[in-house]
């Protein structure tokens, strides 16, 4: 037999804990960021076909992170993510061995992306680019692949 | 285990003596007593808003070109954002209900007579700052109702003599409402307001814990002519029954937010013209239909300056009625308070319904 005391004292018990739970279950769903917290990026127009020099390379803004944009010797373009695979630093281009480099490990890619030497575990992530517009006026489209 | 912590805390902490004072503690119980919860549901509701204003915090973004959007983004992407932003408004405006309950109540029950002249008036500054914190929260969301409400209310602290062109280039951060007042009133509603909020509260509720509750005259003289007025622990009856309380606000809180949600209205833009029926928050509205209804000039001195002077002595006579009422502290109520304290209800009360049904 069951006290009529111990009875209320876990009803008041159950009461509270209930209270709590359906506070605190929307707090907690609350502080965890939504997934779409920024629209995805997909495309983006770097700038005209005459700002960028041969053996050259600019960091442009995609999406949310950096991507850069290699001019090679031949004038061909190249655009991978700008974030190092090791530590997430932003990576320059280095005219002098036409190679993208990341300062904070020394890392070193190849113009395919891939990892010639130093820390990176993983080629970077290329985009495709794109020429548009008329001739000598084009814009540089750089995509996701 | 439990016993060992306790024992090393109490060593250090002299927890036992603060135990012996909790389970000594009692609460006198009367025909009155029931307003004693007024001031404990306002703190509730002061803790909720404490709450709820951290978590919008997390994705909030105060700048004039991203405020509208982050609350935008808060109520329509993130999980259960609309309802911790709809606690949030709908918190703060039955904080201020309760404080002015919880106010009106100390004032009727002369609660304010000697020796509590000190918690009347840090109580009647945080009633002043929690107005502070509405007038300053509701721009935040830099919608276009708030905007001009801020404007035309900023507005009205240059009818002040003397100070006025500096107050309202103060509160504004510069000439107009711009991104720059936007910022200004998030740094008052986030950080000035609430470091004092947390020192008034603070002796506030010290005050109470030292001086115990007040009870009104007629039972005090019932006290003194030798009758015993009956007491409850502190805890855990008057806790438990605070607590039942509490569950009250939190009901109609929760049912406010949930079916009643808060509009957000269209952004903030600076060269659109006011909307048809802008108008304040309630509890500026009887202070706002009073200016309307003031004529341009009186004897040759501005009209507004003279409202608005009205308000300030006004709010000085109620900081200082303890002061101001001498009777009081000798036991015998006095009618002119009494009479003055309904006219000033009776007077909010019909101005505010007044103001809005006229805007």
């Amino acid at each position: 037999m069951v006290k009529r005391r111990t009875f209320l004292d876990s009803l008041l018990g159950i009461g509270f804990v209930s209270t709590a739970l359906s506070v605190f279950y929307p707090v907690l769903r609350f502080v965890i960021p939504p997934a779409n917290a920024e629209p995805a990026t997909d495309s983006i127009i770097a700038g005209k076909i005459s700002e960028f020099k041969n053996n050259s390379g600019a960091l442009v803004k995609f999406g949310t992170k950096p991507a850069i944009l290699v001019r090679t010797s031949d004038g061909d373009f190249k655009a991978f993510t700008a974030v190092c695979t090791h530590l997430e630093c932003t990576v320059q281009y280095k005219p002098e061995t036409s190679q993208i480099w990341c300062a904070c490990h020394n890392g070193l890619y190849d113009l395919a992306g891939n990892v010639v030497s130093g820390p990176p575990p993983r080629p970077l992530e290329a985009f495709t680019v794109n020429l548009r517009g008329e001739p000598g006026q084009e814009d540089v489209v750089i995509s996701r692949t | 285990m439990t016993q060992h912590v306790l024992a090393w805390l109490d060593e250090r902490l002299d927890i036992s003596g603060l135990r012996a004072f909790i389970a000594e503690k009692t609460v006198p119980r009367h025909r009155h007593s029931v307003w004693y919860y007024m001031g404990g549901i306002t703190l509730f509701l002061l803790g909720v808003q404490v709450a709820s204003g951290i978590l919008l915090l997390l994705y909030y973004r105060p700048s004039a070109a991203e405020a509208y959007e982050s609350v935008q983004f808060i109520v329509s992407q993130v999980e259960f954002g609309w309802l911790i932003r709809n606690v949030h408004s709908w918190s703060a405006n039955l904080l201020i209900l309760m404080a002015f309950v919880h106010l009106f109540s100390t004032f009727f029950l002369r609660a304010y007579r000697k020796p509590r002249e000190l918690t009347w008036i840090t109580g009647v500054l945080l009633l002043f700052i929690m107005m502070g914190f509405g007038f300053s929260g509701y721009l935040l969301p830099w919608n276009e109702l708030a905007f001009f409400a801020t404007k035309v209310g900023t507005g009205i602290a240059g009818a002040v003599p003397v100070v006025g062109d500096f107050m309202v280039r103060f509160l504004r951060g510069g000439d107009e409402v711009t991104g720059a007042t936007l910022t200004r009133f998030y740094g008052i509603h986030v950080a000035i307001l609430p470091a004092i909020t947390t020192v008034l509260i603070g002796v506030h509720l010290l005050l109470i814990q030292r001086q115990g509750m007040s009870v009104p005259p007629s039972v005090e003289k019932r006290a003194k002519a030798g009758e015993k007025i009956p007491q409850e622990p502190f805890f855990p009856n008057y806790v438990l029954h605070d607590v039942m309380w509490w569950y009250v606000a939190l009901a109609v809180l929760a049912a406010l937010a949930l079916f009643l949600p808060w509009e957000l209205g269209r952004k903030a833009d600076a060269f659109a013209a006011v909307p048809a029926g802008i108008r304040p928050e309630w509890y500026f509205l009887a202070m706002f239909q009073t200016l309307k209804l003031i004529p341009s000039h009186i004897f040759g001195l501005e009209g507004e300056m003279l409202g608005v002077m009205g308000f300030n002595v006004a709010a000085l006579f109620l900081l200082l009625v303890p002061f101001i009422d001498r009777k009081a502290a000798a036991g015998a109520p006095s009618r002119i308070v009494t009479a003055t304290g309904i006219l000033a209800v009776i007077y909010l009360i019909v101005f505010t319904i007044y103001g809005y049904f006229a805007a």
